[in-house]
């Protein structure tokens, strides 16, 4: 699977306070959701957002609450893909239960900036900076969760092992 | 070749992820497929997994006994928007016959509610669609947040899927100093290691501290597990686990402790008579400072509750330095003792004519302001003391508001006060 698109920067830390705020969760629609999107880092964030752009973070993105309201935020805002120094936990695990492509790279995290132009290459974890003319190799993805991004998802994969 | 003719030496997380992988051991970095005792979720958390379970065309849940479904963050109802979330979960809840659903009356903030009540016992796998979850590694349990997903799978399946994580081992010696508690000992360990300190990796608490630190401060450590981006927290079971759990566990416990020899990524030691009330700045936990050091800092609300710090010592402590005080003229001072059984308990012992005499508000049962949600949101530039877990921007109201972590004592203090206090100012 391959991505293109423009880059959105953010530092370290990015909590999940800051990606959807707790005071929108009274609701789990994604488009209501992706309004809020980024809100109180960037407010006009959702409305410059474009389909396919991919988010460019420091490290442990996605730190702080389990919601998925999160990853369904940024998802339903169009970014295509997020690479990131480190994810949080929860959050990584979340990306790829719903098949939200995320990448670790340190080096492509460094050098990007907001509106350079990325190029990911998700089966084999090689990233292009197309603005910079630099290429990158993120950490390979355990096969076992290129298998439920595959699948479509973690309940796809539990269908296909005959649960329901 | 080696050949291995025994087990190998196994950290207590380990163990009991391999009995619930049905495997003789486990290694970290190893992904494994674990039964699950409990699954939980909650009023934000729960809607989006009961849409997944339903879009997947499941019929019924693994066991009714075993999916916990508590609405307490937006409850009582705050507007329309969170009625309908909890509408969703209640009629889930009939419709499965679920046997541990709570509301209204019954409401507790979860990961207060599910040890108080005895759902969660020692030796478990947990998984709660909510990241404090890791809480219950008080217990001597294995318990982990995840995302609303991974709960509609394991609703279905009574499963999930988990990278065995690696151990680091906390050491803390000596003795606590007075109004220390376990708040202090886990805020002072994030400020040591920071906010991705221990991520993916499970903490394991130990030491003569440890074992002579009550159970309410033992929850409120491993539920702070994840502000160091851990995985899970805990702490092995000993007579302090045996007798709070006895009283209460609906299953039969099991009992795991850490083999000699068990492998740790790093062994952290810390010396507790060098640890004072802590106080973490926004705007992330990490930001640590002991709180003699930190300055004049003038404040508009206080908040005592959460799932880290609104259980009966918290109340007690609150009390304690509250009594025969008055709440500052410019501070709104917010209690909410965490469950109905801690709430009718603080009755009882006479706290709550100390916080009323105080000038203080007493919530329900509601996790309300810890997550900005309702019951005491900050205005613009307004600071807040509260006893939860976290700081971030925002948190707790308007981006430019302020939070900042303590222990109770540390909270009534400033209360009383008006700034951030000491409780020895206050009482003595
Ligand atoms: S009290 Fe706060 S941290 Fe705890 S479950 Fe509720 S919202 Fe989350």
């Amino acid at each position: 699977m391959k991505l293109k698109g423009k880059v959105w920067k953010f530092g370290a830390d990015i909590d999940t306070d800051r990606i959807i705020p707790a005071r929108y969760l009274n609701t789990s629609d994604p488009k209501e959701l992706a309004k809020h999107c980024m809100e109180d880092e960037d407010p006009g964030f959702s409305r410059k957002v474009r389909a396919g752009d991919i988010i460019v973070a420091d490290k442990n993105f996605g730190c702080g609450s389990s919601r998925e309201h999160a990853p369904i935020a940024i998802k339903a805002a169009g970014i295509s893909c997020i690479v990131a120094k480190s994810f949080a936990r929860i959050f990584y695990r979340n990306a790829f239960n719903m098949g939200l492509p995320i990448l670790e790279c340190s080096e492509a995290a460094d050098d990007a900036r907001t509106g350079d132009i990325l190029e990911v290459d998700m089966s084999t974890g090689e990233i292009y900076n197309v603005t910079r003319k630099k290429r990158y190799e993120a950490r390979p993805v355990p096969p076992f969760m290129q298998e439920l991004v595959s699948a479509g998802g973690l309940m796809k994969w539990i269908k296909k092992r005959g649960f329901v | 070749m080696t050949i291995r003719s025994r087990k190998r030496p196994m950290t207590i997380t380990e163990k009991i992820l391999a009995r619930h992988a049905g495997l003789r051991d486990v290694w970290p970095g190893e992904l494994i497929n674990a039964k699950v005792d409990i699954a939980l979720g909650n009023d934000i958390t729960a809607p989006i997994a009961i849409e997944r379970f339903r879009e997947v065309g499941a019929k019924k849940v693994f066991n009714r006994n075993r999916v916990v479904l508590v609405a307490d963050h937006f409850t009582p109802n705050k507007d329309i928007k969170s009625a309908t979330q909890c509408k969703i979960v209640r009629e889930f809840a009939r419709e499965q016959k679920i046997t541990h659903y709570f509301e209204g009356g019954n409401v507790g903030v979860e990961h207060a509610l599910l040890p108080e009540k005895g759902i969660v016992v020692p030796g478990d796998v947990v998984i709660g669609a909510d990241s404090h979850t890791c809480t219950y590694g008080a217990l001597g349990a294995f318990a982990t947040g995840v995302g609303s997903t991974d709960l509609a799978a394991a609703m279905i399946t009574g499963e999930a899927w988990f990278k065995v994580p690696e151990s680091v081992k906390f050491v803390y010696h000596g003795r606590l100093n007075r109004w220390v508690s376990g708040k202090d000992l886990i805020l002072y360990t994030i400020g040591d290691i920071g906010v991705d300190g221990a991520l993916y990796k499970a903490m394991e608490f130990t030491g003569e501290v440890i074992e002579s630190l009550s159970m309410d401060s033992r929850l409120a450590m491993c539920n702070m597990a994840i502000e160091a981006g851990a995985k899970s927290g805990i702490v092995a079971p000993d007579g302090v686990t045996r007798s709070y759990v006895e009283k209460r566990a609906e299953r039969k416990p099991r009992y795991f402790a850490s083999d000699h020899g068990a492998q740790y990524e790093s062994v952290r030691e810390y010396d507790c008579t060098k640890i004072e009330p802590q106080v973490a700045l926004p705007h992330l936990p990490e930001n640590t400072k002991n709180v003699t050091d930190v300055g004049r800092i003038d404040i508009d609300q206080v908040v005592i509750g959460s799932c880290t710090n609104g259980r009966i010592e918290d109340m007690e402590t609150a009390a304690r330095v509250l009594k025969g005080h008055k709440v500052a003229r410019n501070v709104r001072l917010i209690v909410i003792p965490a469950t109905p059984a801690i709430y009718q308990e603080s009755l009882r012992r006479g706290y709550f004519d100390t916080f009323l005499q105080a000038g203080a508000v007493i919530s329900p049962p509601t996790c309300g302001p810890c997550l900005g949600g309702h019951m005491g949101i900050l205005g613009p530039g307004e600071r807040a003391v509260a006893t939860t877990n976290r700081n971030f921007v925002g948190r707790m109201g308007d981006t430019t508001s302020e939070v900042y972590l303590t222990n109770p004592a540390v909270a009534a203090a400033s209360a009383v006060k008006g700034r951030i206090a000491h409780p020895d100012e206050v009482s003595r």
